[in-house]
């Protein structure tokens, strides 16, 4: 069997299991085993996982669970009780939490038993998994190549056939966008609808977590078994109306929005090529295509790099090495406690970080306030305002979901300006909290592109099913990229 | 500036001091403001803690509603204007108190604006997180110079409810007196436990002089968590006494935040302006606005209990006391309850309201250990009522009740059986007594002759030695009528 095993997708090897031809055991074992040859190829691997299960986890195994016992793969920050969960930063290096992430724990007991943590940009802070304190993730289809960021080992591994299906977060587009470069799919759900008790946090007026899988069918079985309200978590919502699995083939009426301001200038030609190519088979499958107008969402890159980082510099405020992670006590000073805030979080926080912290403590300081944050939030308004207007004039707003294909390791390194221009179309969905999905819609120079599609807020089984029916229709082979 | 050389509490000098407070009650909710955690009362240290109020990578705050329950019942006790939607913000600072670098408070949108007690106006009552508690460990007893310091979790993220007046008061007994009150209606209302000693009640105080009869203010220091009534009036007067002086001698007063050493009466600066901290607020994106629903504002009405000023106005309006004994009684702490208990006992002869009134705040009270509260003493309220009730029918007079109160302060007991083992009986109207005034005349023969001769002063000595013989037990308006009336004028 387990020659084919690689071959399965994450719900045709639940349907294996129930069908008794396959056991959980068996899947389990095949993935751990390929997860733990990649995480000791020591420099040679995709660099895909931070910490990969030894054995099953009891009881994971017992009963038929809704998901069957499929594995999962989970970003580094998840908290996971008793497994290293260090968001990819120094500082919290060998960090075991006392507790797992609401959503960690309902996969779990809906049958998707833990077996690796992946690695990421540190606290979330990138677009290529090279800002990770443990070394950078490689992209399968060209291992010179970023497999995007900031869930980049969950991406690179679900395309690497490492992991039957992941686990990643989104702030800006950090699961959109390593699904794209990577040619997987990817979701981020409407902001609410997934608890963020125990992800740490990045930015929490955006954070949201979402699957990373091979195709739109996976993505929405394992969002079914995410969503709903969390008692821990006060943003969480009870979410309306039901996800299913979608099995749309048509797009037959249905309104696609294309807004100009994110599918035109700053967008790769190989990259608008193949989107406009999808275009004509949404416009194939009976869809609309119209033109749209988002006017304010080239400010939103704007906005974003003040709320995100504003949010993020008091988030990170807790690791000051007082009760847990690094703590790095200044020689010169040993007494002194400023002295070992200032060494701790010096040593243990990388350069983005660190940028990211100075510019959100900036942002809120007395007398600027007003005009970063309190600005940056009122374009956040405006932003929302545009696609609630854009959506009565259409039913789904598509774009590119990334400006380019994955880059070289290290071309942008030195550029953050460049390197936040990747999350250029997925920050406007990002900063409105509405549905986004990512799925493969072509090549360009033999490497992967995204289409993003967008709803309005708890759209999300429409975004499904749309992203379902063109996919059929698109035919992506993403075959080149496992190993 | 040393305590003794601060002088009364009055500012020296045609200046007046302005004066206001914040206060921080902890709220007696079974947890804590935003995890699920039991308040903690003493148990071993990190006992009572999750990640949420450990502030762990990933836990998430989430609101008690019966702290917001308590904050609306507080509200509604100061009159104050409550907010439909009041939100929470993120005060930052790095402290090792506080784990997740921020607290939790509200700053612009507070759940409560405005309202007054008493005279005294109130500018804001918000809800908030109280930090951990530090133990240095070494001499210094501060975080400078100890040999360590450990962090005690238990308390951190105890609701707070944060009372914030207008610069109302004047001066330092007036500030006392004042948060008495405060105290007293927080107890009546059942939210807190108010206890300043275990740091329940805490308080600051904004210090600022003036030229008395200005409209102006000037500028403020704030002087640190005093724990005690005693300590805060104390602490005030210090400082207006160290501003005045700065004032006389040229200086100006700088805008700082002060410590009072309750030891040595000192003050010391804590920071200055320059030093304060940026605590670059804003709202907290882990929780959503508090709005308050219509049933909620009906249950935190529904829960009012009585408050001072309310029973104040009751106890004159049934009982006809004064208005000073009124609010003397029902201002202060556990003495309305115990009067009322005491006018609840049935004791036989009936207390007279107004007289037991007296006996609680003048006889009962100075006899007691400062700030003792009657109700835990050893005076029960139906031995005190008993005691009254025997004055009011003239059976034992005042200073043979004084004896017995001593006495029940000291042993406790029974009024009556005192007054009968002690032979403490008023005597009038008795032959006995009579014939006790008759030996005194005939002991006092020069001063029984001046009295005839009309001079009323001197019948001095012969009560005297009257009360003496009876041991305080005669009414000292009936002995001297039976004098006068044995002399014949
Ligand atoms: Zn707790």
């Amino acid at each position: 069997m387990s020659a084919g095993l690689l071959e399965l997708g994450a719900a045709a090897a639940r349907a294996e299991i129930d069908a008794g031809r396959l056991s959980a055991a068996e899947l389990f074992d095949f993935y751990r085993d390929r997860a733990a040859a990649d995480r000791d190829a020591d420099g040679s691997g995709l660099g895909c996982f931070t910490w990969v299960a030894a054995e099953a986890p009891a009881g994971a195994r017992d009963g038929s669970p809704p998901l069957a016992g499929v594995p999962l793969a989970v970003k580094d920050l998840f908290c996971t009780r008793g497994v290293p969960s260090q968001s990819g930063s120094r500082i919290l290096e060998g960090y075991l939490p006392p507790y797992t992430a609401t959503v960690v724990s309902r996969l779990a007991e809906a049958g998707a038993p833990l077996f690796a943590k992946t690695n990421q940009d540190e606290f979330a802070m990138g677009s290529s998994t090279e800002n990770s304190g443990f070394g950078p993730s490689r992209n399968p289809w060209d291992r010179d190549r970023v497999p995007g960021g900031s869930s980049g080992g969950s991406a690179a591994a679900v395309a690497a056939g490492l992991a039957p299906w992941a686990l990643g977060t989104d702030t800006g587009g950090s699961i959109r966008q390593p699904a794209a470069l990577c040619g997987i799919v990817g979701m981020k759900p409407t902001y609410g609808s997934v608890s963020r008790y125990g992800m740490i946090a990045f930015a929490s007026s955006l954070d949201q977590a979402g699957p990373l899988t091979r195709d739109v069918g996976d993505a929405a079985l394992l969002l079914l078994h995410m969503v709903g309200r969390d008692p821990c978590d006060a943003t969480s919502l009870e979410f309306p109306g039901s996800l299913a699995t979608p099995t749309a083939e048509r797009l037959d009426g249905v309104r696609l929005g294309v807004p100009g301001e994110l599918s035109g200038e700053g967008i790769e030609a190989g990259v608008l090529d193949a989107f406009n190519a999808a275009l004509e088979q949404a416009r194939g499958l009976g869809a609309e295509i119209t033109g749209v107008t988002l006017p304010h969402a080239p400010h939103a890159l704007a906005a974003y790099y003040v709320i995100a980082p504003a949010e993020a510099s008091s988030n990170l405020a807790r690791f000051d090495g007082v009760r847990y992670g690094m703590r790095h006590i200044d020689d010169a000073r040993p007494e002194d406690l400023v002295a070992m805030y200032t060494r701790t979080r010096h040593d243990g926080f990388g350069p983005e970080v660190k940028r990211r912290v100075m510019l959100g403590t900036y942002a809120l300081s007395s007398g600027y306030y007003d005009a970063y944050y309190g600005r940056a939030q009122q374009v956040r308004t405006k932003i929302a305002e545009d696609f609630r207007a854009a959506f009565e004039e259409v039913d789904l707003i598509v774009t590119p979901t990334a400006p380019t294909v994955a880059f070289e390791l290290g071309e942008k390194t030195g550029d953050p300006l460049a390197m936040y221009l990747n999350d250029y179309c997925t920050v406007p969905m990002s900063l409105a909290g509405i549905p986004a999905i990512s799925i493969p819609c072509g090549l360009s120079e033999g490497l992967p592109v995204g289409i993003q599609i967008a709803g309005p807020a708890f759209s999300d089984a429409r975004v499904l099913d749309a992203a379902h029916a063109l996919e059929g229709a698109l035919g992506f082979d993403g075959s080149a990229a496992l190993v | 500036m040393s305590e003794a050389a601060a002088g009364n509490g009055a500012a020296p000098g045609g200046l007046e001091a302005v004066i206001g407070l914040e206060i921080h009650v902890q709220l007696a909710t079974a947890t804590k403001m935003f995890c699920s955690c039991a308040l903690s009362f003493g148990e071993p240290p990190n006992t009572h803690t999750c990640p949420v109020c450990l502030g762990l990578p990933g836990s998430l705050p989430v609101a008690n509603a019966r702290a917001v329950h308590f904050g609306l019942m507080i509200g509604l006790a100061l009159g104050s204007e409550l907010a439909p939607r009041s939100i929470f913000h993120r005060k930052n600072y790095f402290y090792p108190d506080l784990p997740k670098g921020y607290q939790i408070s509200q700053y612009d949108e507070p759940l409560c604006l405005g309202g007054a007690l008493g005279e005294v106006r109130i500018h804001r009552v918000h809800l908030e997180e109280d930090a951990a508690k530090l133990i240095h460990v070494g001499a210094s007893g501060r975080i400078h110079g100890s040999d360590a310091s450990l962090v005690d979790f238990n308390r951190g993220g105890t609701p707070l409810a944060e009372i914030v007046t207008e610069p109302d008061l004047r001066t330092p007994e007036q500030a006392g007196e004042w948060l008495r009150l405060l105290r007293t209606t927080l107890r009546a209302l059942g939210v807190s436990d108010v206890n300043m000693e275990e740091g329940s009640l805490r308080c600051d105080a904004n210090i600022s002089l003036r030229p008395a009869g200005s409209g102006q203010l000037g500028v403020k220091t704030e002087l640190k968590n005093m724990n005690s009534f005693r300590f805060i009036e104390r602490g005030i007067k210090a400082e207006i006494a160290r501003q005045a002086k700065v004032i006389e001698t040229g200086g100006t007063v700088v805008q700082e935040t002060l410590h009072f050493d309750p030891d040595s009466g000192a003050i010391t600066s804590l920071r200055s302006k320059e030093e304060a901290h940026d605590y670059r607020y804003f709202p907290e994106p882990d929780l959503l606005p508090v709005t308050i629903e219509p049933a909620m504002l009906e249950q935190a009405r529904a829960a009012m209990p009585e408050l001072p000023a309310q029973r104040a106005q009751r106890l004159t309006a049934e009982l006809g006391l004064s208005e000073d004994s009124a609010r003397a009684l029902a201002f202060r702490g556990e003495l309305a309850p115990y009067f009322e208990a005491a006018l609840a006992a049935g004791a036989d002869p009936a207390p007279e309201p107004q007289a037991l009134a007296n006996w609680v705040t003048v006889e009962l009270l100075p006899r007691l250990q400062d700030g003792e509260d009657p109700g835990g003493s050893r005076v029960a309220p139906a031995a005190l009522a008993e005691l009254v009730g025997l004055v009011g029918a003239k059976r034992v007079s005042v200073g043979a009740a004084r004896q017995v109160l001593d006495r029940l302060v000291s042993d406790g007991g029974d009024a009556g059986a005192i007054v009968e083992q002690e032979g403490l009986g008023a005597i009038g109207g008795g032959e006995e007594l009579e014939a006790v005034v008759a030996a005194a005349i005939a002991a006092n023969a020069d001063a029984a002759e001046r009295v005839r001769q009309g001079n009323a002063k001197a019948i001095g000595p012969i009560v005297g030695q009257v009360m003496r013989e009876t041991k305080g037990r005669a009414d000292g308006t009936e002995v001297a009528s039976l004098i006068n009336a044995q002399l014949g004028v």
